[in-house]
């Protein structure tokens, strides 16, 4: 399968970020509509198969690059990379058998994330974005019908988020698995407590 | 369409062909009554893992060292094992407990495939039901080891493998012992250097882990 | 954290339509028998017509994503077996396929060969399956759904000579397959695949010229080509509709460039279509597993894999030809044994966005049928 030249795209919009280390268009959610309506309709593109949207969570992490200083050396520098979301479309095109085109839609805010919904372009996100919104808390500007998909209406996390906690109010029957954590974690200290 | 009804009168024949040749092809009606008739099992197929012992005493013959691979390789986390130790409190190799969770184990047989002491193989018995289903179904040391003849039985391809890869493996060490003594004798005869004599390797210690929750 | 947009209680609602006549609002399932599993559609119906649909699922969620990013890359194989039960085998590959994106790791020819016969098998039992349900959601309760099931227990025995289980298999590994086939299992699966078409042409005289299915089936559910493609629809549901794209053909994975095959595509894209192009896609396979089988090579089944999977940071897209449709795995290292990002494309959650358009204005009978005709497994739509 053919790969999808980035370069087109880039010439048209000019101010377009691309990322080289994953192949990927980096977009605003402002700039939406206007890149995916002509990706879709160019014909060097005809982008016209939406395969796959996932939701990432990035939490704020610091990350050791190792750069050259002044002197000339190889020295590791540690810099903070910011919390952020993104949606990641795969792209192909079923009418000229090319792809995937992979394109990031990336808000640097974890609080209350937004981005522009594809629904109107492509049919097929709409069950695709209600999973992200439900399981990341992205919202998607102009989806017919955001609504938790997995999860049940009035739950009130987002479990896909990196810093989810499970709570513990489970009504979970006494099943094995608690119970034999619990009792080998007994047996351990147990042990433990004879050895010297 | 000449005749509306042909589609389903052909349709009729075969049902008809199919029940009248289940009286007497046996691949028309493959159903197996199950309680009072049991389908063969076949040799390759997995159920639950279990715990393999060389000679007759299940505790002394026990091939698992208690390297606890197996317990990190498990996907559903249902294996535990805690070390022993001897009285002096230094740890021994093999499990002085070795529990697993027949209700959680998937039958993904990832522990089997990193067992480096070929100590633990899956079992192909299916009629496990209890009638307590927490502690009942969950095996401990005792309920999981079975004698290497057991594994003759249900696997002969697999366990013949096993046996004679064992075999081969151990006669490798034995050659490499006597090639070791052997030199170390050559050395001690020939020249021997005070002060820089050559430390055999020490055995390799299987990788010792902080248990976590 | 915004607050989670919440639902007003919901009830049997009877309101009325601009006629007067009442609108009914009846929720089907989550136990019903023609839902295939536990899922539920909310109907809004006038009369018997469907003026309204929402599916609803998650049921059987159990965030298999999240245990995934908690578990180190080969841990994550034996679960990919239970999102769609039914075909465990072509799970295994779409993972192995985007985990060796990420890794570049050789396939032996004979594993390659080895993975071929076992995807096409498992699309032989897949297919035979879903038309057995699919005439069962007609009426035809349980006759041609038992023969399908004799015919698929076959397939499962060789499975589970071959991995050790029926439908679990956990056979497929980065880099390779887990073991040889055991001496005899290719004759026996020769003798299956060369009996196969026997049964086709069975099943095909006993179903596709019944006027039963061909009322009931014909011009219900239409998509067409566009909107097929705009709803991003896969497998034999697009193909019904008239798209050629097969990803065995486009992407060429594995090595699908070997084998003569064709790729039967629908005029019309309603449900009798998407069930004749499963039909005729059987014989297709029937026919790639004769040509496997035949040029199956002698070697290793298994490629040079490190002992230890920690890609460098990065992130890989797979995708294969599920029997369902487009089955993909969206990995994203960062540089640790454990996935950062573990995201799966089902290909019948996708397929299930087309399912409100197919039914609007069809009966309450033409729904069941419809939602039969997507090939839902519930496994894998709700993860
Ligand atoms: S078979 Fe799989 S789930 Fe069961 S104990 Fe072994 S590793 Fe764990
Ligand atoms: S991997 Fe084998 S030797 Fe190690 S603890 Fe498990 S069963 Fe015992």
């Amino acid at each position: 399968m053919a790969a999808i030249d980035h370069k087109g795209v880039i010439r048209q919009f000019p101010e377009l970020e691309w990322e080289a280390s994953s192949g990927s268009l980096i977009l605003s959610p402002e700039k939406v509509d206007e890149v995916v309506s002509w990706l879709k309709e160019d014909p060097a593109y005809r982008l016209d198969y939406l395969s796959c949207v996932s939701g990432v969570d990035y939490l704020e992490k610091e990350v050791k690059t190792r750069v050259r200083n002044e002197a000339g050396k190889m020295v590791f520098k540690t810099s903070l990379s910011p919390e952020k979301m993104e949606v990641v479309y795969h792209f192909y095109s079923m009418e000229k058998k090319t792809g995937p085109f992979i394109l990031k839609q990336r808000v640097l805010s974890r609080e209350n994330p937004v981005v522009t919904s594809l629904t109107p372009h492509y049919g097929g996100a709409e069950l695709m974005e209600r999973e992200v919104y439900d399981l990341f808390g992205i919202r998607f500007t102009g989806h017919p019908d955001l609504r938790r998909i997995l999860m049940w209406e009035g739950f009130q996390h987002y479990p896909m988020r990196k810093d989810y906690v499970p709570p513990n109010d489970y009504e979970y029957e006494p099943t094995p698995h608690g119970d034999v954590l619990e009792r080998a974690r007994e047996r351990r200290e147990e042990l433990e407590g004879q050895s010297p | 369409m000449s005749l509306i009804g042909k589609g389903i009168l052909k349709g009729m024949g075969v049902t008809a062909k199919n029940f009248f040749q289940s009286y007497y092809r046996k691949e028309r009606l493959p159903t197996v009554e199950y309680p009072e008739e049991k389908a063969t099992i076949n040799q390759f197929s997995r159920n639950f893992p279990f715990l393999l012992y060389d000679g007759d005493d299940p505790v002394d013959g026990m091939r698992c060292t208690a390297c606890t691979l197996c317990e990190r390789a498990c996907p559903p986390q249902c294996i535990y094992i805690i070390k022993d130790k001897d009285e002096n409190g230094k740890a021994i190799l093999s499990p002085r407990i070795f529990d697993i969770d027949t209700s959680v184990c998937m039958s993904c047989q990832l522990c089997v495939e990193v067992c480096p002491y070929e100590a633990i193989r899956m079992d192909s018995a299916f009629e496990l039901s209890n009638e307590n289903r927490f502690e009942g179904l969950l095996l401990n040391r005792e309920e999981l080891l079975k004698p290497n003849a057991y594994y003759h039985e249900i696997h002969p391809l697999e366990a013949r493998e096993t046996d004679d890869r064992m075999a081969a493996k151990a006669a490798l060490a034995e050659a490499k012992k006597k090639a070791r003594q052997k030199r170390a004798r050559l050395a001690a005869k020939n020249k021997p250097p005070p002060g820089l004599k050559k430390t055999p390797p020490t055995r390799k210690k299987p990788p010792q882990r902080e248990k976590s929750e | 954290m915004s607050p989670v947009q919440t639902m007003p209680p919901r009830s049997y609602h009877i309101g009325k339509d601009d006629l007067g006549a009442d609108i009914l609002e009846v929720a089907m399932g989550p136990h019903h028998p023609s839902t295939h599993g536990v899922f539920r559609m909310d109907l809004k119906l006038d009369g018997e017509t469907v003026v309204d649909l929402k599916p609803v699922f998650g049921y059987l969620h159990r965030n298999h994503e999240k245990i995934a990013e908690d578990i180190t890359y080969p841990m994550s194989m034996p679960f990919t077996d239970r999102l769609d039960y039914l075909c465990g085998m072509t799970n295994n590959w779409a993972y192995a396929l985007s985990a060796e994106k990420l890794i570049e790791i050789k396939v032996p020819e004979r594993a390659e060969y080895i993975r071929v016969i076992v995807a096409e098998l498992t699309r032989l039992v897949n297919h035979c399956l879903l038309i057995g349900f699919f005439v069962n959601d007609l009426g035809a309760l349980g006759t041609p759904l038992l023969y399908a099931l004799r015919e698929r227990e076959k397939i499962l025995d060789l499975f589970e000579v071959l991995s050790g289980a029926r439908m679990m298999v956990n056979y497929i590994r980065f880099g390779g397959v887990r073991c040889d086939p055991p001496d005899g299992w290719l004759k026996e699966c020769q003798r299956i695949v060369d009996a196969f078409p026997a049964f086709l042409d069975e099943y095909e005289t006993l179903l596709t010229e019944n006027e039963i299915i061909i009322a009931r089936a014909q011009n219900v559910g239409v998509v067409t080509r566009e909107e097929a493609i705009n709803f991003s629809l896969t497998g034999p549901m697009l193909r019904a509709s008239g798209v050629n794209y097969d990803i065995r053909k486009v992407d060429r994975y594995g090595i699908y460039d070997r084998f003569d095959f064709k790729v039967p595509i629908g005029g019309h894209g309603d449900c009798y279509d998407r069930f004749m192009v499963r039909m005729l896609e059987m014989r297709q396979s029937v026919k790639i597993l004769k040509q496997a089988i035949r040029d199956l090579p002698e070697g290793e089944i298994m490629g040079k894999a490190p002992k230890i999977f920690r890609p460098a940071p990065g992130e890989a897209y797979g995708r294969i030809e599920a029997p369902k449709g487009e089955l993909g795995f969206y990995l994203i290292s960062d540089g640790t044994p454990i996935p950062y990002r573990f995201k799966v494309r089902p290909p019948s959650f996708v397929n299930l966005t087309a399912l409100r358009h197919m039914c609007l204005g069809h009966k309450v009978a033409d729904a069941v049928i419809i939602l039969g005709s997507i090939d839902i497994v519930l496994g894998e739509v709700d993860r």
